[in-house]
């Protein structure tokens, strides 16, 4: 992809708040973010998780726990709540490896289902109302994060919009860096022929645990991004359907490009506001488009369009 | 503690009458998966439309045909319901899963998947999350049976009792019969099975719907004892996907057992450590991924 697309693209960025909602353009942020670590497990090696949601929930629930009650800084709790998720990544994916295809999926989600039952359940998860009021605090304890800046009429929380901005650039640069890397042409090896590649001598089971570890890393910053940004963690983003919406994400956009979860990212949430009013029909809507994306475009938006320009998005 | 053995034992039977739903549950998936090599995701939202076909059967069905009178019994839902939903199943797979067969076999999750959002959206909009009671239970399925040990309900010894017959049926028709060699045949090489004239994709939607249709029956026997709920089928079904990582998909009386057994095991945590009841299969899928990795009943690939 070339130099133009990301410049404009990271324009794009720096400009979004003050051309639309604020809080809509983090939380489409954070799912980006979600679904492109999501991405690199389903789509640069192979692997169908049915369980993120543990780690982008359970990421929300430390850092929300570190920031409202042990008092820490905001970066010091995403550090945390990603180095958990990274744990817990390591935990699930030594596990699941265990099994292929199929059963990939059922384990990840079988796991993930632990950790909702103890979102649920423990003394420090809030139960069904799940964490609220979670402050934003100071960044670094200097910078305030729920400071707001009056552009025109509107006060924007331009603080908060960039430190998510920063972190999702960073997240992603990281994933496009573990794409284009020896380590990822071997994880695309995996995908395309895994015992090829154990043929090739890799040991196969540690590339796919290693990518298994860095998408719930970051799955899991997503999710500590975000419950900075709503002051929430909920039992909603430890729930299964969560895991299902991230699929979707990445399957909308196009499994194994770059800019698919993007798109696919996009999309969703743009779905879920613009159809909030619509209550519960937004399940339907969602499988109805699953089902849609299964039969037809099995490529997703931006593979099918990469398809017709000839290239690789 | 003190734990008194009817205590065990009324936990136990109680887990038993779980354990036969995951077994229904999980033969049909491993009968579908055996044959379609897809991992049918719409299982849990079929075994509650198989419910819901009983209550309403019960409920609305008079009202609607202009006979307020008429109430679909019990005993009827029991034939009507797997057949309904049966039917469904056929044109599901008809329509959608049979475009899938040439793809990775993870689309057929992701449809599936697609399919249960949907049915289990479609019955949250019409219909209370907390559930609505079953009010046609049999009236000679009501009161208790001493069994030496302790009273149980009849109707959950009759629960038990069908589906045992019906799950051991299953495995007698597939592993005992001239049409189960076919399908058997058909798991394992479908074009040879072809070429020697047998009607595979027929074959391949029937096992379907026939999958399907025992998740309904499920669903039936399942209304009287828990609430008709749209959320029943999503929480059955992570169980039963549990349940078939323990078991492995490979072997029909591997899911049989391997279903009863936790049912039981669930059932007996509830008297050891509550609290633990609802997580404990999911650790035992731990301990078994890290023991034996393919499954108790399943082969090493």
């Amino acid at each position: 992809m070339n130099k133009t697309v990301w410049i404009v693209l990271i324009i794009l960025g720096l400009l979004a708040p003050f051309i639309v909602y604020p809080i809509f353009m983090m939380k489409l942020l954070c799912f980006a973010l979600f679904a492109c670590a999501f991405n690199l497990l389903l789509g640069y090696t192979g692997l169908l998780s049915f369980g993120h949601a543990a780690f982008f929930g359970g990421a929300s629930y430390i850092t929300g726990h570190l920031v409202k009650v042990s008092g820490l800084t905001p970066e010091l709790g995403v550090l945390g709540g990603t180095l958990f998720a990274a744990l817990l990544g390591y935990v699930v994916g030594s596990l699941a490896i265990r099994r292929q295809g199929i059963y990939f999926a059922m384990v990840t989600l079988a796991l993930a289902q632990i950790v909702y039952f103890v979102a649920l359940k423990a003394p420090f998860t809030g139960g069904e109302d799940g964490l609220q009021g979670i402050p934003r605090g100071n960044l670094f304890g200097l910078i305030d994060l729920n400071q707001t800046f009056t552009v025109g009429t509107s006060p924007l929380p331009l603080n908060l919009y960039y430190f998510v901005f920063i972190m999702f650039c960073l997240g992603f640069w990281m994933i496009h860096r573990a794409i284009n890397s020896p380590f990822g042409q071997v994880l695309k090896a995996i995908r395309e022929n895994e015992p090829r590649a154990v043929s090739l001598g890799y040991n196969v089971d540690r590339f796919k645990l290693m990518a298994f570890v860095i998408s719930a890393a970051l799955s899991g910053m997503a999710g500590s991004l975000k419950s900075l940004v709503f002051q929430l963690a909920s039992l909603t983003d430890v729930s299964w359907h969560s895991s299902g919406e991230v699929v979707l994400m990445t399957l909308l956009g196009g499994v194994g490009t770059v800019l698919g979860p993007l798109a696919g990212a996009f999309t969703v949430v743009t779905l879920q506001s613009e159809l909030s009013s619509v209550g519960s029909w937004i399940t339907v809507i969602i499988g109805v488009t699953f089902v849609v994306c299964v039969l037809l475009f099995r490529r997703g938006f931006v593979g099918e369009l990469g398809r017709l320009l000839k290239k690789s998005l | 503690m003190e734990i008194s053995f009817q205590t065990v034992m009324s936990q136990v039977m109680l887990g038993l009458n779980n354990g036969v739903f995951y077994a229904i549950l999980s033969l049909g998936l491993a009968v579908i998966f055996g044959l379609l090599n897809i991992v049918n995701f719409a299982h849990g939202a079929l075994y509650m439309l198989g419910a819901y076909v009983a209550l309403l059967g019960y409920t609305k069905l008079g009202v609607l045909i202009g006979m307020p009178d008429f109430h679909l019994n019990y005993w009827a839902a029991l034939i009507v319901a797997p057949l309904v939903v049966g039917a469904i199943g056929i044109v599901i797979e008809k329509t959608m899963l049979s475009r899938l067969y040439k793809f990775d076999h993870l689309y057929g999750l992701l449809l599936t998947f697609g399919l249960a959002l949907i049915i289990q959206g479609v019955f949250t909009n019409y219909f209370n999350v907390s559930g609505d009671p079953y009010e046609a239970k049999p009236e000679i399925l009501n009161g208790a049976v001493n069994l030496g040990f302790m009273m149980f309900p009849k109707y959950r010894l009759w629960a038990i009792a069908v589906s045992l017959v019906v799950c051991f049926g299953t495995w007698f028709v597939i592993e005992r019969t001239k049409l189960g060699s076919y399908l058997r045949a058909g798991t394992e090489n479908p074009e040879l099975v072809k070429a020697f004239g047998v009607n595979v994709p027929l074959m391949i939607t029937l096992t379907y719907g026939y999958g399907v249709a025992l998740a309904a029956f499920a669903g039936v026997l399942a209304a009287p004892i828990y609430s008709v709920s749209p959320v029943m089928g999503a929480e059955m079904i992570i169980v039963v996907f549990a349940v078939v990582v323990i078991g492995g998909m490979g072997s029909i009386m591997g899911s049989i057992v391997t279903g009863l057994l936790l049912g039981m095991v669930e059932g007996f945590t509830k008297v050891v450590y509550a609290p633990a009841s609802s997580t404990v299969i999911f650790l035992i899928m731990v301990i078994v991924l890290l023991v034996k990795p393919a499954g108790l009943f399943g082969r090493e690939s």
